[in-house]
């Protein structure tokens, strides 16, 4: 399942200043991610995840260090040129889902293809809606963050990272919010999208979601604890199937 | 993003705060409607001058003594004396622009018939008085050549001279009237004018032959006015050089001597008071813009506390693919909506208090097309020009940085 490289990136570096404090999220990481490949980085809180998913994102750059995207210097493109590659190659999902309010399901999720010139009223709406079938909330389509529960919100965030269709899903703490019958129904279509080609990076917390991976990176105080190809990879449909059936989903 | 969805976001975005939309409107509305109400009147007074001018016969010329003598005061009116029926006589000479002409004489006192009296005014003249004023007889007739040359005690009653000396409603016609304890017998009486623009009453006179009032009454030989009229409109300057030459030469002025007497046509008089119309209307519509200016720094104030309210919301927006070109004209689209909705609402409440001044206040009104071109270009310009700053403060965020701002 792995191909070339997608992601690249050497000795990468981030702090934050703040005042006189320098915060030292990320102290030098590397590794590469091949098309294809399903990864999936685990650490501790504060361990610096959420910091290098931003980067891989392409919403921050590094304080020092290489990120190749695809080959080419993300450090080199300007404002424009790293929309554009965040609206048509990567679809991102937040920690803290990062909805519109007061805007509907629908509206959020059609949001990213209002931003793509090339598709028009009928498609977005048309794609907008399989996306949300895609998370399992058709019939939430006219529901506001609001009046949504936390899980679903986070569904709905996972519907507009999937709606442009990108070569590239990254997903932070997707599944923080969601019981255990739901994140393997999330796992089960990451696999299913993984499958068809998509990367995936996946930031998680608990092993039980690492298993489904391809490859778990390891962080730990901003460095690679870590690095390993995930053996015994288990299917998520088929641990969903062996769940036993509760009436309270 | 497309055009369509730019302004389907800035119509959800004021319909999420109406209130606010609506007050921040509210300068740019009252800015607009008084700058479309201010025009109105003015333009309304101006015409209504106009038309009043013109009544007053449009050919009108009118030559007033006047002198400018250095170390003395500027006199003007009856005081100085300088026009005699001699210039009356050169200029029915001569002149070939001239169709109508007759001297002013009046003296001011009561009238009186019977038990009834009124204080008014008695203006000498000749026939063609009434035609160069455009004064027409009601009832009766007016005085003759003969009447001229014989001094005649007989006099044409204005409206409001009829009304107060014959409150019973007698026919004045044949009566005698006393005005200054002299007898007058009344034949004829004039139809109503009215009201000048200068809130004269123009009915409250006594024509009668100039002769009669020079000799019976003032003692002098001179006028204190002479009217004219010009042989057609396009002829006014032509007649006003004319008359100038030939009074020149009969008051024996040497060259490089000033005149002793003022040439006014109607013409320069309705430059005259348009001119102080137009200046009122420039100072009113001034103010009203400053109000439209002050419309637009409430619409700048709220564009940045909306940009900074919805700081998380542009940095979503960025991160999955919003330009900041897209960000720039989704803020300047508000600013621009919130603007040009302020001058439509301006626009409908000037032009209605453009329909209820006339009513309420009496004064006239005339909507120009231009002024309401004028400021909707107004308002577009200041959603633009105060809806910028803001926006392009938008455009410039840092999408992570926004979407952490709390
Ligand atoms: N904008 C920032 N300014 C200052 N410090 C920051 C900033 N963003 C992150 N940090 C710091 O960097 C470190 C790593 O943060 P990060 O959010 O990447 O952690 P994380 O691994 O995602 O944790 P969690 O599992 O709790 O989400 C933390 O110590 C945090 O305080
Ligand atoms: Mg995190």
């Amino acid at each position: 399942m792995t191909g070339r490289k997608i992601l690249e990136i050497q000795n990468v570096k981030r702090e934050f200043t703040m005042g006189t404090e320098t915060v030292r999220a990320l102290k030098g990481v590397s590794f590469d991610v091949n098309a294809g490949e399903f990864v999936t980085i685990m650490g501790s809180s504060g361990s610096g995840k959420t910091t290098l998913l931003n980067m891989l994102g392409c919403l921050d750059k590094p304080t020092e260090g290489v990120y190749l995207l695809d080959n080419v210097n993300v450090k080199e493109l300007n404002r424009d040129e790293l929309a554009k590659l965040r609206n048509t190659k990567i679809g991102f999902v937040f920690q803290a889902y990062n909805l519109l309010p007061r805007t509907s399901a629908l509206e959020n999720v059609e949001l990213p293809l209002l931003y793509n010139p090339l598709i028009g009223t009928e498609e977005r709406k048309e794609r907008a809606i399989a996306a949300l079938k895609a998370v399992k909330l058709d019939g939430r389509f006219d529901h506001t963050p609001n009046q949504l529960s936390g899980g679903q919100q986070q569904r709905v965030a996972i519907a507009r990272a999937l709606v442009n269709e990108p070569v590239m899903i990254l997903a932070d703490e997707a599944t923080g919010n969601l019981d255990t019958r739901t994140s393997y129904e999330i796992m089960s279509l990451m696999q299913e999208l993984n499958s068809n080609g998509k990367t995936i990076v996946f930031v998680t917390h608990e092993p039980d979601i690492a298993g489904f991976s391809s490859r778990t990176v390891m962080l730990r105080d901003g460095k690679v604890q870590k690095d390993t190809v995930n053996t015994d990879r288990r299917s998520a449909k088929e641990a969903l199937a062996s769940l036993p059936e509760s009436d309270d989903y | 993003m497309k055009f369509v969805n730019l302004i389907r976001l800035a119509v959800r975005a004021l319909q999420r705060n109406k209130l606010r939309a609506l007050l921040t409107m509210l300068g740019i509305i009252i800015g607009v409607a008084s700058v479309i109400a201010m025009m109105a009147i003015g333009e309304g007074s101006k015409q209504a001058i106009n038309e009043s001018l013109s009544s007053m016969g449009s050919n009108m010329i009118t030559i007033m003594p006047y002198s400018n003598e250095p170390g003395g005061a500027r006199l003007m009116g009856s005081s100085i004396q300088s026009l005699t029926i001699k210039d009356i006589d050169a200029l029915e000479e001569s002149a070939q622009h001239i169709a109508k002409i007759s001297p002013l004489v009046s003296s001011s006192g009561q009238s009186i018939n019977g038990a009834a009296n009124w204080p008014t005014s008695i203006q000498g003249v000749s026939p063609d008085y009434l035609d160069i004023r455009k004064l027409t007889v009601k009832e009766g007739i007016i005085f003759s050549e003969q009447d001229l040359r014989s001094s005649a005690k007989v006099c044409l009653l204005g409206k409001t001279v009829v009304d107060n000396l014959f409150p019973g409603g007698q026919d004045p016609i044949g009566k005698i009237i006393r005005f200054k304890n002299i007898p007058f017998q009344v034949i004829g009486v004039l139809n109503a004018k009215g009201q000048s623009n200068f809130g004269q009453d123009q009915d409250d006179i006594i024509i009668a032959p100039y002769t009669t009032v020079q000799k019976r009454i003032l003692s002098s030989i001179y006028f204190n006015q002479i009217y004219a009229s010009a042989t057609n409109e396009g002829a006014s300057d032509a007649a006003v050089d004319e008359i100038t030459a030939t009074l020149r030469e009969t008051h024996r002025l040497r060259t490089g001597e000033e005149n002793d007497f003022q040439v006014r046509t109607q013409a320069e008089l309705m430059t005259m008071l348009n001119s102080t119309s137009s200046m009122m209307t420039a100072l009113l519509t001034a103010v009203a813009s400053i109000s439209l200016i002050i419309g637009g720094i409430g619409i700048m104030n709220i564009m940045y506390v909306s940009v900074t309210e919805r700081t998380r919301e542009i940095g979503l927006r960025m991160s999955i693919g919003a330009r900041g070109k897209d960000i720039l004209m989704q803020f300047l689209i508000e600013a621009i909506m919130i603007s040009v909705t302020g001058g439509v609402i301006g626009v409908i409440l000037g032009v209605t208090s453009a329909f209820v001044i006339p009513v309420a206040l009496n004064w006239p009104t005339v909507i120009s097309e231009f002024s309401i071109i004028i400021s909707f270009i107004v308002c577009a310009v200041t959603g633009i020009f105060f809806g910028y700053y803001p926006a392009l403060k938008a455009s410039k965020l840092d999408p992570i940085e926004a979407l952490r701002y709390e």
